[in-house]
């Protein structure tokens, strides 16, 4: 957290959205992932002379999804303008974008408990080339040489304009998860950070309190969460900095390095940006009717907020199990595939063993769907219950959960051919286990009664050791205070 | 026997290869040797040495025909006679084309023509200037100035150009041939290299009204490729009308024939059409297009604006030609191939148009061209609840020596006056032969064109009235370019 | 009017290299086509919508349909300079 020192941080975003069409914005050339480079192109999106757009019916699809799950207003009519400039990595010479008729514009998304952030508008353009740099070439002495790769190039992008409302570098990473896991619930990207599908610049400055807006900078390359919010929080420093020792604050534009978590200065450009934009000629107009529109907005699955509303009033699972089922779509999916298949699932007990123990063989496996692995939603739901009925313990059902990720199976089936049932102390065998147990760790009993409890570890490891963890383990506890009379 | 196959109208030789009175490589190798024996014409940039082989029960039965050198046709060198372009081989033939090729036509070669379709007298050819058949010390007009001397010439029995201000309309006029600009969108303009989007249209240039409707008809349809081709709703007729009785034709009196700018022998030859088609049963009247005369304003904005974003694709690095500059930097590189692969005229364009798109000018110049386009394009509208067409002279002058107006671009410019108007309105315009007149100061008489436009979609209409003015005229029976017969 | 470092400015935007007297000529032969352009200033057209597009269709969308890239071979052989599988350009802003 920043030492504000009585300055407001003013933060706005501008994100960039690559949307999961089959095609590219202007062309029928398919999207790439991560295909040798320029395998997917053609004479249009290579901008080849005489070639002409034709705008992508589903793009525009998902660009109204956006528009109407950020609450804006959807135009009536819109236009393309071309972006004048000149760079590699744009074939054309010009960007097909928006300019003054966006699809989307004048919409809000509250983060629960934090901030309410107005969107400015969300409009339609086509992603740049990759331009892969080189050393030094020995081509021209001095000059580095780059390649260009086409594969990218035209991919269909949605841009999201925020209005300056973030006051925190938290305040934006938790909107930006919002509005992250918002697409995402609606299924138009693979919103993903690293890979590029999201990216994020911030537009920064800071002012003393209750005055008007002064000089902003913007950051460029932060990609990942962590790094956006180490990003701008490095720059408030930065322009505080500078105000407090009487320098100004100069609009430029910076570069985060998330290996030294320093922001330089992109070497100023020999000139002022000019786009010239202008209406592009060569398609006509987007008018989606309200029919259209409608139809479309009965689409829309629940967003992230309400579906944390329902988890609570509907579920009871509330807080940081909540948010993770929210905030990864994948996962809440499956907690409620799981939950409907039988009533009788303790759904706060379910929630935390997803957000827990799945998570975690999810992380092992490098995978976010739990339904590409071999679990399914019945196993899962059977081994819960199997868990509330302290069928099996919760130490042995991790095993079980374990072997039904990798191999798949029946829950029961594995904790029959494991032996991993749990011990049945009608029997008395877990108290005789106990009581051995006891015998063992004399010392440890030493310890517990001149009152240092946390010594029943010992005995509690040496039952689970001997029961192979079938034991439950309230229960082993239970045993012990019972027999010590503590 | 295909002597004297130069001498007829393409629809004849169509009805010659369906009868089998000569083969469509017998009428290949004819019109290949009158190219190669006129080649001191400038008209071709480039010619096939065989013809491709066409079924003899198809639509145009193999006719040659001439393409403008702005289309592309796969493997074939398109250069838009830019020395930018020199040696590239498109990987795609343009939709226009490629009609033309399942319609059964023959491309026979691809014609000369002012840079990227840049100028009025083809003079601006990175290559060499197009000479006028008529008098080889003049120009053809431009931009498809070869495309006319080739048919002016009986190079190739028809053509096709392209049409942005005037381009196709004008050379017609000027080499006393028939040219037809279409109404914007009844032509898909896919792989026609770009001039100025909202204003390019493909058209024939051809010998008689008849054969511009049959190669028009062949031509029209909207593209999948090309989402501003509309096509039209009815199939194109061929024209057969003689009376113009109950016809009301209109002379807007900035473009009548004493207008100022308007050369007197262009003059004279215009009322006797006009009385022509009195005697045909039409009526005239004179009627006003009061934003008219802002025409070349609006068109020297919008035009330029569009052509330098347009020709921004042209930056050396994927396709075309590249000279490193001096630094070796990518801005040297830019700088200097564009400067060394675009001609004095282009750069011009290009200049004018980034001008008045940049910062501070946009409203000033592209933002009032559009709204003076608009007023256009009403006086027109307004015209046509009056009027069935309209008449003015295609050309102020008749063709003007080589070398006369290069160094003087408003004067070039003005070679445009009389059909720029409808291009701004996107209307259709028809240029046919209506007579001879001395250039200014005497000599040789040379060939004036009658421009005939109507509202949008009106092709149909348009080519039966200018049918039936062109029967009356009997233009080519009366006068002949010299050194014509074999 | 257009003047010298006005042509200078708008060829680093337009990336044309022009000579001295490339500049001199460009700027007496733009001054006098926009010294003719300026007729259209006397117009009132305050109340006039533009007009980008003759052409009244809207909607005019492809459907989302994969149609096959072309071969990498096919592209790179129109290429000034084609070099590790791309189109090769010195790094920019050196
Ligand atoms: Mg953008
Ligand atoms: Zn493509």
């Amino acid at each position: 957290m920043n030492d504000l020192r009585g300055y407001e941080p003013v933060i706005g975003l501008e994100i960039h959205v690559q949307l999961s069409t089959r095609t590219k914005m202007f062309c029928a050339c398919e999207l790439s992932f991560g295909e040798e480079p320029n395998t997917r192109t053609c004479p249009v999106c290579l901008g080849h002379p005489g070639t002409l757009p034709t705008a992508n019916q589903q793009a525009i699809r998902y660009g109204i999804m956006i528009g109407i799950a950020l609450g804006c207003e959807i135009a009536p009519r819109s236009i393309f303008h071309r972006k004048n400039y000149f760079y590699p990595d744009l074939p054309k010479g010009y960007q097909i974008s928006q300019y003054d008729t966006p699809l989307c514009s004048g919409g809000e998304l509250v983060v629960p408990g934090g901030p309410t952030v107005r969107i400015h508008r969300a409009h339609l353009e086509e992603d740049a080339a990759k331009l892969i740099h080189h050393g030094e070439s020995g081509r021209i002495h001095g000059a580095g040489e780059s390649i260009v790769d086409f594969n990218r190039g035209g991919t269909p992008l949605v841009e999201i304009v925020t209005e300056p409302d973030l006051r925190s570098a938290s305040d934006a990473r938790e909107f930006l998860q919002l509005l992250r896991t918002t697409i995402k619930q609606i299924g138009v990207s693979d919103v993903n950070m690293e890979e590029g599908s999201l990216r994020c610049d911030a537009n920064v400055s800071v002012r003393r309190k209750g005055e008007g807006l002064r000089a902003k900078t913007e950051l460029k390359n932060m990609n990942s969460f962590r790094f956006i919010e180490r990003g701008i929080e490095a720059e408030i420093e930065r322009q505080i900095e500078m105000w407090e020792s009487g320098s100004e604050v100069s609009g430029q534009t910076l570069h985060f390095d998330p290996g030294t978590g320093t922001l330089t200065s992109l070497r100023s450009k020999e000139e002022v940006h000019d786009y010239r934009y202008f209406p592009e000629p060569d398609l006509v107009p987007v008018a989606p009717g309200k029919s259209m529109v409608e139809e479309i907005r009965e689409q829309i699955p629940e967003l992230p907020v309400a579906r944390l509303q329902r988890y609570e009033s509907e579920y009871g699972v509330t807080d940081d199990a909540a948010q993770t089922l929210v905030n990864w779509v994948e996962l809440g999916m499956f907690f409620e595939q799981t939950m409907a298949l039988d009533g009788s699932v303790d759904a706060r007990l379910m929630a935390q063993w997803i957000t827990g123990e799945l998570v975690a063989r999810l992380r092992e496996a490098g995978v976010d769907d739990p339904s590409s692995t071999e679990l399914t939603s019945a196993a899962l739901a059977e081994l819960v219950v199997m868990v509330q009925d302290k069928a099996v313990s919760q130490f042995a059902a991790k095993e079980v959960l374990a072997a039904l990720v990798n191999e798949g199976g029946e829950p029961r089936a594995i904790v029959a051919a494991r032996d991993l049932g749990a011990i049945d102390d009608s029997s008395g065998e877990l108290a005789s286990i106990v009581e051995q147990a006891l015998a063992d760790n004399a010392d440890a009993v030493e310890t517990i009664k001149a009152g240092k409890q946390q010594a029943m570890g010992a005995i509690v490891g040496a039952v689970m050791r001997e029961t192979k963890g079938r034991a439950d383990g309230a229960e082993v506890n239970r045993l012990i205070r019972e027999r010590l009379g503590i | 026997m295909t002597t004297g196959a130069h001498d007829v109208p393409a629809a004849q030789l169509v009805d010659g290869l369906h009868n089998g009175d000569f083969s469509s490589t017998e009428l290949f190798a004819h019109f290949r040797r009158r190219i190669d024996e006129q080649s001191d014409l400038g008209a071709f940039l480039w010619t096939a040495e065989e013809a491709s082989e066409v079924p003899t029960d198809s639509a145009l039965a193999g006719v040659p025909i001439a393409i403008k050198d702005i289309f592309c046709a796969e493997d074939v060198p398109t250069t838009a006679a830019s020395k930018i372009l020199e040696g590239y081989r498109p990987p795609y033939t343009a939709t226009a084309v490629r009609k033309l090729e399942q319609a059964g036509a023959v491309s026979i070669g691809k014609t000369n023509m002012d840079e990227f379709a840049m100028g009025s007298s083809s003079e601006n050819s990175a290559f060499h200037p197009v000479r006028n058949p008529w008098d080889r010390e003049r120009v053809p007009g431009g931009s498809s100035g070869g495309s006319a001397a080739a048919v002016a010439g009986k190079l190739a029995p028809w053509a096709i150009g392209t049409d942005t201000g005037g381009s196709i309309r004008q050379p017609a006029a000027l080499c006393g041939i028939v040219g037809l600009k279409p109404t914007y969108g009844s032509i898909s303009r896919y792989g026609m290299i770009a001039f100025a989007s909202s204003l390019d249209q493909c058209g024939p240039l051809t010998r008689n009204v008849s054969d511009a409707a049959l190669l028009f008809k062949h031509l029209v349809g909207s593209d999948p490729c090309d989402p501003t081709s509309i096509g039209h709703a009815n199939e194109v007729e061929m024209p057969s009308r003689t009376s113009l009785e109950g016809v009301r034709f209109g002379i807007p009196k900035e473009m009548a024939g004493d207008a100022e700018g308007i050369e007197p022998g262009v003059g004279d030859v215009f009322d006797a059409a006009v009385g022509q088609i009195e005697q045909l049963g039409g009526t005239i009247e004179l009627t006003e297009l009061p934003h008219a005369q802002y025409g070349i304003s609006a068109y020297y904005v919008i035009a330029p604006a569009e052509a330098s974003s347009n020709l921004a694709r042209y930056d050396g690095v994927r396709f075309g030609m590249r000279v490193e500059g001096a630094q070796g930097s990518l801005l040297d590189l830019y700088k200097s191939t564009r400067a060394n692969g675009f001609g004095e005229e282009v750069k011009r364009r290009i200049m004018l148009g980034t001008f008045a798109l940049s910062s501070g000018y946009y409203d000033a110049y592209y933002g009032r061209a559009q709204r003076v386009r608009t007023k256009i394009a009403e006086d027109f509208r307004n015209a046509f609840e009056r009027f069935d067409f309209l008449l003015t002279p295609t050309s102020p002058s008749v063709a003007f020596r080589l070398g006369e107006r290069t160094a003087d671009p408003l004067a070039m410019y003005m070679s445009d006056y009389c059909t720029v108007p409808m291009s701004l309105a996107g209307i259709p315009a028809i240029s046919i032969p209506a007579g001879v007149a001395s250039p200014p100061g005497g000599g040789t008489a040379l060939p004036v064109g009658l421009q005939i436009c109507g509202p949008a979609f009106s092709e149909s209409k348009l080519l039966d009235a200018a049918h039936a003015i062109e029967q009356s005229i009997d233009f080519d029976a009366n006068h002949r370019p010299k050194g014509f017969d074999e | 009017m257009i003047d010298h470092d006005q042509v200078l400015h708008v060829a680093n935007l337009a990336r044309l290299d022009l000579s001295e007297q490339e500049v001199e000529r460009m700027a007496r032969d733009l001054s006098g086509v926009l010294d003719h352009i300026e007729k259209i200033s006397q117009l009132d057209l305050d109340r006039v919508r533009p007009t980008s597009h003759v052409v009244e269709v809207e909607n005019v969308l492809r459907p989302d349909e994969p149609r096959p890239s072309w071969p990498k071979q096919r592209v790179l052989e129109s290429a000034p300079d084609a070099a590790k599988g791309g189109f090769r350009v010195p790094t920019p802003g050196r």
